[in-house]
C-alpha cells in the first residue's frame, strides 16, 4: 500500500466524518467547542457562514452528520451535532454587527433568483457580499419557501425562519415577495446577467387509484395540505385519518393532523419500518405522540359510501430480494387488509414543475421532466441559467439545497467574470499543532463517556392543544455543555512523521481503541486483516506512513480513533502530534488555485 | 506520560478471547513511566500474553520489588492479585506465597536492579529451588529512578548518557539462570512483541523457574549513542536463535515448515512449543551448550535472544519437597493445627 498523502485536503477532511458528511461541510468540532467555551456568537456565525440558516437546521436538519458521526461507531449514540447548532442560534447575542456587509459600490452585475428558498438565499448571501445586486422573486408573502410552507411551527417556528431570512435581506438583497415568475423568457428579456432557479420540488404525488376521484374531498395532497395548515387555511380534520406514505412529509402531515383533531391518525408505508425514508428521529417523534405505523402495506382503493370516505384497502407484501440485493415488494397472498378512516393525506413523494420555463428557450429538459444540468457547475443548456436545491437534481433536504446554492453562486461569479466554469476555487486548509505542554494540549483531549443527552420537550398535553407550540424546548446550558464534552474533536488529526519515531510501541500500547500497528508493508485487504485490532470498515482509511528504520510501516486505522491525543503524549520523540486541521471550503469570490 | 485514564470506549468488534474478556480487560491503571519507556511494551506484551492464553485474571498472582519496572505490575492486570515486596526480595515473597498456595500462576516482575544488585541472592535462590513462577527482568542497564547510574547489567565499556564509561563487568542473568538451574531461559527485547509475547506465553506454560531477560531501553537515561541498550543498538545487535510459537492443545496445528527447521516441544501441560530455528546449529536442550553459546556471541558484541533453554520434563520446588497440593488457605484449622496430640507424636519420631 502507497504511503498516506495528508497534504491532500480530502484525506484528513474525510477523518472529520460530520463535516465530510455534510453537504456544505460545517466545521462541526470548531463550533462544537466554541459552544464549550460559551462563545455562541462564534458558533452560530461559523455555522452561518457555512450553512447559512443555522437557527432553521438547528432544529430541522436532514443531519446526514449524526449517522456519519465517530462517535456512533465506539459509542451507543452519535453526538447531538444539530441540537447543538440550535444551542448556538438560542443562546448567541445580537450578531447583526458581525455580520458581513455588502459593499455600497455594486459591481454592476444583476442577478435573479427565483424561489425564495434555502437555495435561492444561499446564491443571493454568497452573491450579495461580492458586490452584486441580487433580485428574489418568490410568489409567497414571505421569504423561506418550503421552509416556511411546508415545515411544521410546531417543529420551526416562524420567527427563526424571519430572522435568518432577515440576515440575508439585510445584505442589500432585495426580496420581491408575492411576484409569480409566470415565464421564465419574460424574465430573461430583463437582461439579467445570470439567472437561478430555486423553486423547489412543489408538486405533491397523487394516488390514481379506485375511489380516489369519488372521495375526493376527504383526501389531500400532503405537501399541499401542510402548507395551508402552515397559512391557516386549514385549522381542523376528522377524527381518524390515515397518513399514506414513510417519508418526513408523511411525519409532518401525521404530526399536524394530531394537533389539528385527529385522534385516530395512522401511518401506512408500503415497506417496512427501517426502510422508511423517515429520519429515525422523526419516526421517533411520531410514535411518541400516540400515531401507529403500519408497515408493508400498500394502497389498492379508497373505499367510499357515495363519495364520503370510509377507509382505505390494502395489499399485505414482503419484502423479496434478489441476487443483487436489489428490493422487491411482492403480495404475500393474504386477504386484503381494510382500515377505516374519514381523511387521507398523500405522502408518497414529490415532483418538481416547470411550467413556466418554456421549452424553446434554451434549457433543455430530460425524459423525466428535469433540467440538463453539468452536476459540478449546476449550469443549465442555456449558459447565464443556473439550477439549485430541488429543482436541481430532485428533491432532497435544506442542507442539500444550501450546498448547491454555494456551488451555483461560484459558478455564476465565474460566469460573471468571464471565467471558465472548472476553474473552481480550492479550500483553504491549514494544520497547527495543540501541544501547549507535556500533558496539555489547546482542545479538551479528555474524552466523555456520557450518554447522549435528551433534548427536553412539552409535555404530550400541552403539545398536542396547540399546532404553533414549538414541541421541543432545545437544550439548557448545562444539557448543551454535557453534550459538547462527548464530541471527539475528529478535526484535531494525529498527524505522524516517521523520521522521529524510534519504534518504541509506546503509541501502540496506550492506544484506547488499538488503532495503531507497526507491521512490514503489503496490499490494502491484505494489511486490514493483519492489524492489531480487526479493520472491518474499509469505507475508513488507512493512515500509512514509510521511512521508518526498520523497514517496517506506521498503519493507523482511522475507523475508531478516539482523537485523545494518547499516542502524542506517549511518544517520547514527538513523532506524533496532535494538529488542528481546518478547511473552508471556498465560496464565490473565492480566488482559484493558480495553476 | 498522561493523566487522563484510558477511554473505555472500544470499538464493537473488538477481539474477544475464550472467556469473553477483551484486551483492555487485562489491563491496569494507565502507566506513570517516562514516555517510551521499554518496560510499557512489556506491560502490554503480558496483557497480550495473558489474553491469548484466555488466563483468568483472579488465578494469577503478580510480585514485584522496587524500581521502574517493579511498578509495572499496576498497569496490567488490574483484576489479578499483587505484592509489592521490598527492594529485591520479590523472589523470596513469591516463593512463600507459591508454597502457601500452589495453585495460582505466579508472575514476578523484576528490574536489573532488583534483581542483579540488591535481590541478586533472592534471584538466585528462586532460581535453584526450582519455583514455579515466570521471572521477568525488565533490563534498561541503567538506575532510572535515581537518574541514570550504570546498574549491575550495564556492558563495560558502554558510556553514561554524562559520557562516563563503565569499568565494571557485567551480570548475564540468562546465563547466571542457566547455571543456577531455570529450566526456561529466554532473552528478549522490548520492541520486538512477536518475540517476546510469545516468550511469556511458554513462560506461563512452563512448569518450573522461568526466565526472561527482557532488554528494555530507558528513553531518558539509556538511550543515547554509547549505550548497548538503546533502540538503536538492540536492533542492530540482536541474534535471534529461534522464534518461538505456543500452541495450545484446542489450537489446530497447521505449520508448514521444511523439515529440520522446525522444532516442537510439548510442555508438562500439554502446551506446544513450535520452535523455527533461525541459528540451524542452536540446540535448546543443551543447558551447557546455551551458557557456551552466550558466550562466545557476547564476546563478539552481539545480543542472543530467543528460547536459549527449555527443560520441558522440568519438575517444580513443590514435587522436590512433596508438598501438600491444596492451597493452605483451603486446607482447614483442623488439617493445619492437628492438636498437641499430632505434636507429641511428631516429636516422638524425632527423639
Amino acid at each position: 500500500m502507497k504511503p498516506t498523502d495528508i497534504s491532500a485536503p480530502d484525506y484528513l477532511h474525510k477523518v472529520v466524518d460530520c463535516q465530510w458528511a455534510c453537504p456544505a461541510h460545517t466545521p462541526v468540532p470548531e463550533y462544537i467547542r466554541q459552544i464549550a467555551a460559551g462563545d455562541f456568537a462564534a458558533a452560530y456565525l461559523l455555522n452561518w457562514r457555512s450553512n447559512v440558516f443555522p437557527g432553521i437546521l438547528g432544529r430541522v436538519c436532514d443531519r446526514p452528520c449524526e449517522p456519519a458521526c465517530r462517535r456512533g461507531r465506539v459509542d451507543k449514540e452519535p453526538v447531538a451535532i444539530c441540537r447543538l447548532k440550535r444551542v448556538a442560534a438560542d443562546f448567541k447575542e445580537d450578531i447583526h454587527e458581525r455580520l458581513p456587509k455588502a459593499p455600497t459600490v455594486k459591481n454592476g452585475k444583476r442577478i435573479a433568483c427565483v424561489g425564495a428558498g434555502p437555495a435561492s438565499l444561499t446564491v443571493a448571501r454568497d452573491l450579495a457580499v461580492q458586490g452584486y445586486s441580487v433580485t428574489v422573486f418568490d410568489s409567497g408573502q414571505s421569504a423561506g419557501g418550503m421552509m416556511r410552507s411546508q415545515i411544521p411551527k410546531f417543529r420551526l417556528p416562524d420567527s427563526v425562519i424571519d430572522e435568518e431570512c432577515g440576515y440575508i435581506a439585510g445584505l442589500d438583497v432585495e426580496l420581491r415577495q408575492g411576484e409569480w415568475i409566470g415565464s421564465l423568457r419574460d424574465l430573461l428579456a430583463d437582461n439579467w446577467d445570470a439567472v437561478f432557479v430555486g423553486t423547489g420540488a412543489p408538486r405533491g404525488r397523487d394516488a390514481e387509484l379506485p375511489g380516489r376521484q369519488e372521495a375526493a374531498a376527504n383526501i389531500h395532497v400532503g405537501i399541499d395540505w401542510l402548507s395551508n395548515v402552515a397559512f391557516g387555511h386549514v385549522t381542523s380534520i376528522a377524527r381518524r385519518v390515515i397518513v399514506l406514505g414513510g417519508g418526513n412529509t408523511a411525519m409532518d402531515c401525521c404530526r399536524s393532523a394530531r394537533r389539528l383533531g385527529g385522534e385516530e391518525v395512522h401511518v401506512v408505508v408500503r415497506s417496512g419500518f427501517d426502510e422508511m425514508k423517515a429520519s429515525k428521529w422523526e419516526k421517533e417523534d411520531a410514535l411518541h405522540e400516540g400515531i401507529p405505523i403500519h408497515n408493508y402495506l400498500v394502497q389498492k382503493e379508497f373505499t367510499h359510501d357515495n363519495g364520503r370516505l370510509t377507509g382505505v384497502l390494502f395489499e399485505k407484501v414482503q419484502a423479496e430480494y434478489d441476487a443483487a440485493g436489489r428490493r422487491s415488494l411482492v403480495p404475500t397472498g393474504e386477504p386484503d387488509v381494510h382500515m377505516e378512516c374519514d381523511e387521507v393525506l398523500l405522502a408518497i413523494g414529490q415532483e418538481n414543475a416547470f411550467t413556466w420555463i418554456e421549452r424553446d428557450i434554451g434549457v433543455e429538459f430530460d425524459r423525466w421532466g428535469m433540467p440538463v444540468l453539468d452536476r459540478t457547475t449546476l449550469q443549465s443548456t442555456l449558459p447565464r441559467v443556473f439550477f439549485g436545491g430541488d429543482a436541481a437534481l430532485g428533491p432532497k433536504n435544506i442542507i442539500t439545497a444550501v450546498a448547491q446554492g454555494h456551488d451555483a453562486a461560484i459558478s455564476i461569479d465565474l460566469f460573471c467574470r468571464n471565467e471558465p466554469l472548472t476553474n473552481r476555487p480550492g479550500p483553504l486548509v491549514n494544520l497547527v499543532s495543540q501541544k501547549m505542554g507535556i500533558h496539555e494540549w489547546s482542545y479538551d483531549n479528555k474524552v466523555s463517556e456520557e450518554a447522549r443527552r435528551k433534548v427536553p420537550v412539552k409535555t404530550l398535553e400541552d403539545a398536542l392543544k396547540d399546532i404553533k407550540l414549538e414541541f421541543e424546548l432545545g437544550y439548557d446550558l448545562k444539557l448543551a455543555c454535557g453534550e459538547t464534552e462527548r464530541c471527539l474533536n475528529c478535526d484535531v488529526a494525529t498527524i505522524f512523521t516517521p523520521k522521529l519515531c524510534i519504534e518504541c510501541d509506546a503509541c501502540v500500547d496506550i492506544c484506547p481503541t488499538e488503532c495503531i500497528t507497526f507491521t512490514a508493508n503489503g496490499e490494502e485487504e491484505a494489511l486490514r486483516g493483519r492489524l492489531k485490532a480487526p479493520s472491518r470498515n474499509a469505507e475508513q482509511s488507512l493512515y500509512l506512513a514509510e521511512g521508518l528504520k526498520t523497514g517496517r510501516v506506521m498503519v493507523k486505522d482511522e475507523n475508531v480513533c478516539l482523537h485523545c491525543g494518547m499516542c502524542a503524549e506517549r511518544c517520547p520523540t514527538g513523532a506524533w502530534d496532535m494538529q488542528k486541521f481546518t478547511i473552508d471550503v471556498a465560496q464565490a469570490g473565492a480566488e482559484a488555485p493558480r495553476s | 506520560m498522561t493523566y487522563l485514564a484510558k477511554p473505555k470506549l472500544l470499538s464493537a468488534d473488538a477481539p474477544k478471547n475464550a472467556l469473553g474478556y477483551t484486551r483492555r480487560d487485562y489491563e491496569g491503571a494507565i502507566s506513570t513511566l517516562c514516555a517510551g519507556c521499554g518496560h510499557d511494551s512489556i506491560s502490554a506484551s503480558i496483557v497480550q500474553a495473558c489474553f491469548d492464553l484466555d488466563i483468568e485474571p483472579h488465578r494469577v498472582a503478580k510480585l514485584s520489588g522496587i524500581g521502574c519496572s517493579s511498578k509495572t505490575p499496576d498497569y496490567f492486570l488490574g483484576n489479578s492479585h499483587g505484592f509489592n515486596s521490598v527492594h529485591g526480595r520479590m523472589p523470596s515473597v513469591l516463593t512463600g506465597a507459591a508454597l502457601a498456595n500452589r495453585n495460582l500462576l505466579y508472575l514476578g516482575v523484576s528490574g536489573d536492579g532488583d534483581s542483579a544488585s540488591i535481590g541478586i541472592g533472592q534471584f538466585a535462590h528462586a532460581m535453584r529451588r526450582g519455583v514455579n513462577m515466570t521471572y521477568i527482568v525488565e533490563n534498561n542497564g541503567v538506575y532510572g529512578l535515581t537518574k541514570g547510574q550504570f546498574s549491575a547489567t550495564a556492558d563495560k565499556g558502554s558510556k553514561s548518557k554524562k559520557g562516563v564509561l563503565n569499568s565494571d563487568s557485567p551480570i548475564d542473568l540468562a546465563a547466571l539462570a542457566l547455571q543456577l538451574g531455570a529450566t526456561y531461559v529466554a532473552r528478549s527485547f522490548s520492541g520486538d512483541k512477536e518475540q517476546l509475547v510469545p516468550l511469556i506465553k511458554g513462560a506461563l506454560r512452563h512448569n518450573g523457574p522461568a526466565l526472561i531477560d527482557v532488554l528494555s531501553p530507558c528513553v531518558t537515561f539509556n538511550n543515547h549513542g554509547g549505550s548497548t541498550r538503546s533502540y538503536d543498538y538492540v536492533r542492530q545487535h540482536n541474534e535471534a536463535v529461534n522464534r518461538v510459537e505456543v500452541i495450545l492443545p484446542r489450537d489446530p496445528i497447521e505449520t508448514s515448515y521444511p523439515p529440520g527447521s522446525l522444532r516442537r516441544i510439548v510442555q508438562h501441560d500439554g502446551s506446544i512449543l513450535h520452535l523455527r530455528k533461525l541459528d540451524v546449529d542452536y540446540d535448546p536442550s543443551d543447558r551447557i551448550g546455551a551458557i557456551n553459546h552466550l558466550q562466545e556471541r557476547q564476546a563478539l558484541g552481539e545480543i542472543v535472544t530467543g528460547l536459549l533453554y527449555v527443560d520441558s520434563s522440568a519438575q517444580d520446588m513443590h514435587s522436590h519437597l512433596n508438598t501438600v497440593e491444596k492451597p493452605l488457605n483451603q486446607l482447614g484449622d483442623a488439617y493445619l493445627c492437628p492438636g498437641s496430640r499430632a505434636l507429641d507424636a511428631l516429636n516422638a519420631l524425632l527423639r
